[in-house]
Order: structure tokens, then sequence, then C-alpha cells
């Protein structure tokens, strides 16, 4: 019996010693940015962030998933401060009294891309439910996200429109992946997809994927920033949230979004009216 | 990009001491250093008590945590998950998108590990060395001691095994993590992360490093197995 005691005396003081060496390895508290993949992986954020957390003093974290995750995280309160594009899913985060002080920031638009040979003979159109109707037909492999993205969400309610099932169709592939993943895939197949034009861009030399359908009112993609509500959340970090979203929108931050050309071509164009 | 250009461009990446790169390889071994410091002491005195101690349990313990062995590390992180979220039980320590909530996800995959493999290598330790132990009249800690010299190196495969499955997982990191750029990045989230942009160098510069840490830990290993059996 004595063995055990000593044993169990021993683990407690190891134990003590760790849990102590694991809080003093913890991180200070910093500001958590939930986004969308496509303003993270086209280097946006990157490109746009420094300043601001120079001039605030504060370091911005990225969590870069999809839309519904990033809604998601931030009912859960596990992030400060969240910019998506799901226009309609933004109102009913605030209206629930998760979010505060939504606000347009920029759009960028959707584009319909697809292969060379353009089997569904698609190419050159505005009007993109008319083209999907016609890959529909033709059978033709579209690759969906399929992750609940934003983006996954504009492409079913595209179908949801033309009353199309696209639930288990052979040529419909849902990937469950992020948007350069399914841009590789799409690539690799051959196949049509529905894609935001930063993303796009920044993979359109490694694809060979061509825009198909452009320009459509449809395809208007707007990003909306909401701050975690404190009242449901206090130990947010709402001040720095704030602060984003007001460097977001003002004269500084729209500069910084419309100077962000990656091989001179803009992706991003910031909201007219405030 | 093909294969032999993707890698040579992952060489210069490498050779150019890419200063994101090296950030990232130290957050996965301070991470996974952390992690093994912890989980080792631990896995080893839980295994020894399950080899020397009888209690009521302590079969169906040791077959959970064999079982626990196959576990899929996506689950250990959703588990977590749910525990660190704000929403979670531990929701105030703020743990959840830091390195710490990485250490604490890597020390759950690599205890049952570490368990099972102290377990087995005790048991399977000549009887006579605890028995000449007790005989000479050694104190409890002294005979653990002498027990768990005897079967260092079945422990050190152990801490090897442990060691590379923590390093290399991918699910609970990216979960618990958040693959945070410069603070909880490690190895496999940025590899997984710049195979998805279709950034192959990276990535494979990368999976490199890894692999050379591995064959480091390992050939340290092998090197003090050596000096001490000659």
């Amino acid at each position: 019996m004595t063995s055990t005691f000593l044993g169990w005396r021993h683990l407690a003081a190891t134990l003590a010693l760790l849990s102590a060496f694991l809080s003093s390895a913890s991180e200070a508290r910093d500001l958590r940015l939930a986004t969308t993949t496509s303003t993270d992986h086209s280097g946006l954020l990157r490109a746009i962030l420094p300043p601001f957390e120079r001039e605030r003093g504060c370091r911005v974290q990225v969590v870069a998933v999809g839309t519904g995750k990033a809604l998601k995280l931030a009912e859960n309160g596990d992030v400060d401060v969240v910019l998506v594009h799901d226009r309609q899913a933004e109102q009913a985060f605030v209206a629930a009294g998760h979010g505060l002080d939504r606000r347009d920031v920029m759009y960028n638009d959707f584009v319909l891309v697809g292969p060379r040979s353009d089997p569904a003979t698609v190419r050159g159109g505005r009007d993109v439910l008319h083209a999907l109707r016609r890959i529909a037909a033709g059978q033709v492999r579209f690759v969906s996200r399929g992750d609940d993205s934003g983006t996954d969400r504009m492409e079913r309610s595209y179908w949801e429109q033309l009353g199309i099932s696209v639930r288990g169709a052979p040529w419909h592939v849902s990937a469950g992946l992020g948007m350069s993943e399914v841009l590789t895939m799409a690539g690799e197949m051959q196949a049509y997809t529905l894609a935001d034009r930063a993303t796009y861009a920044t993979t359109r030399a490694r694809t060979g994927l061509e825009i198909m359908v452009q320009g459509d009112r449809r395809l208007f993609n707007p990003y909306g920033v909401i701050a975690v509500n404190p009242k449901k959340h206090p130990d947010v970090n709402f001040a720095d949230a704030t602060a984003l979203i007001d460097w977001l929108t003002s004269p500084a931050g729209r500069s910084a979004i419309s100077a962000f050309r990656p091989g001179g071509e803009q992706l991003f164009f910031v909201t007219a009216d405030r | 990009m093909g294969f032999v250009e993707a890698t040579g461009a992952a060489l210069r990446l490498l050779l150019s001491a890419d200063p994101e790169l090296w950030g990232i390889v130290g957050v996965s071994l301070s991470v996974t250093l952390r992690a093994m410091l912890i989980a080792m002491p631990l896995g080893v005195g839980v295994g020894y008590l399950l080899a020397t101690v009888q209690f009521p349990g302590r079969r169906l313990l040791i077959v959970v945590t064999q079982g626990l062995l196959a576990s899929p590390t996506v689950v250990v992180g959703l588990l977590l998950y749910l525990l660190l979220s704000r929403q979670g039980l531990f929701g105030q320590l703020h743990l959840l998108f830091t390195q710490t909530a990485m250490v604490i996800g890597q020390v759950l995959i690599a205890l049952p590990v570490l368990i099972a493999f102290a377990l087995s290598a005790i048991q399977g330790a000549d009887p006579r060395a605890r028995e000449t132990a007790v005989a000479l009249g050694a104190s409890a800690p002294r005979i653990a001691w002498t027990l768990l010299v005897e079967v260092r190196f079945a422990l050190m495969a152990a801490v090897c095994n442990a060691f590379g499955r923590v390093v290399s997982e991918i699910g609970c990191s990216l979960m618990v993590g958040g693959n945070i750029a410069g603070v909880t990045r490690n190895i496999p989230t940025a590899i997984a992360l710049e195979t998805s942009k279709g950034e192959f160098a990276q990535g494979i510069a990368l999976g490199i490093v890894l692999l050379l840490v591995a064959l480091a830990v390992n050939s340290a290993f092998a090197y003090f197995q050596g000096e001490s059996r000659r």
C-alpha cells in the first residue's frame, strides 16, 4: 500500500508543477477575428491588417473558416468579431442578439468558372441561373463547396430558385472543402464551380479554369463585419472589435482595401454607402 | 507544378531561412515538447501503477486505454473544443485557439500510447529485478526506479511512438488551435493549408522538416541505446 501512496504523492507534486508550467505558457489576450477563407487566402487581411494593428497596438488573430462556422464560433463567444458574407445569416445573427454594430465593409462578386472546353456551352452568359440550368440539363460535372460557407449557401440558393434538386446527383460533386481546394479539384476534374472572384484570381494560373458567367446582379457578394455582443459574452474583446469595425469603415481602412491589388487586379470594392 | 519542381522550390525555401517557415516549425516543436514533458511522467506513472498495483476496475482501465490507442485525433479535438469553448465547462479559462489548448490535446493523445506501452514493458520485465530489490529492502520509489531502469529501452520506444503520433497529428491541433498564423499554426496544419491553397513547395518544405525532426529524435534514442549497451 505504501507504494501506492507514495506514487500518488509524487503524481500530485508533478501535476502541480506542470499546471504552473501550463499557465505560464498561456498567451496574452488579442483580438480574434473569424472570417471566411476568401479574405484570408487571397492575402487581403495580411495586406490591410498590419496598419490597424500598429495604430491600435493589438494583434489580430485570424481564424479562417466558412461563413457558417465563423458565425457559430461568434455565437459561442469563441471569437470577438466576424467578417463574413451571407447577409441573411448576418441579419439573423444580429436579430438573435448574438452580435452588435453590423456594417457593410466591401463586396466582391462570384463568378461561374469552368474548363476551357466548356462542355455545357455557357461561356459569355450574364445569367447565372440560365447557365446552371444548362449544366444540370447536360449533367456536366459541377464541384460544390458543400461546407456551409457563404459561397455554398449562395450556390444552394440558385439551385433552389431553379427548383433543381442536386442532392445525390452524380454530376454534382459535394466536396466539403475550402474555395482554393474546390478550384483545384474543378481544374483536375475539368468541372464547373462557383467561386468568389478573389480566390479565383489567385488560383487561376494553376487551375487553368476560365470565367464563364459574370456580371449577374445575383452574383453580388457583400461582406459584413459584426462585433460579438458583450452582453451575451461579457469577456469578449469588445473594445478592440469595435475599433476594428470603425477602422475598416474609416477612410484609412477603405483605401487600404481598394489598394489591395495583387497582380494589378482589384479584388475587393468598398461599399459606397456607409 | 510538378514534383521535382515543387521539391526544388521547397529546398530553396528551407535554405533561404524563410522566417515564417521556421516560425511554424518552432510552434510545432514548442507545443509537442511541452506536451511530451507533461505526458511522459503521467503516462509512465499510470502504466507503472496499472502494472504493479491491483485495484477494482483495473482490467477495464487497461482495455479502455488500449482502445483509446485507436482514437481519431479529431474526436479528441472535438471533445476538447466543446470543453474549452466559452459555452463549455472550462470556457472561463479562455484556452480555445491557444497553444495551451494544443498542448492539452496532444497530452490526451499521447497518454494512451505511453500508458499502454509502459504497462506492457513493465509487465514483461524480468521479475527477478523486482524480487531482488524487494529482498534488499528497497523503498517503494526505489523499487519503481529499479524496474523502470530495467525496462528503459521499451519506455524509450513508447516515447518515440507517442512523439511520432503527436508531432504529426492534425485533427486536434486544427480544431482547438484554429491554425492562427504565427500563434497556433504548426507543421501539419500549415501543410494542410498550403496544400489546399496549391502552395505545394511550402507543404513539401515543411514535410521535409517534419521528417528530419522525427529522424533526429529517433537517432538520438538509438545513440543513447548504443551508448548504454556498450
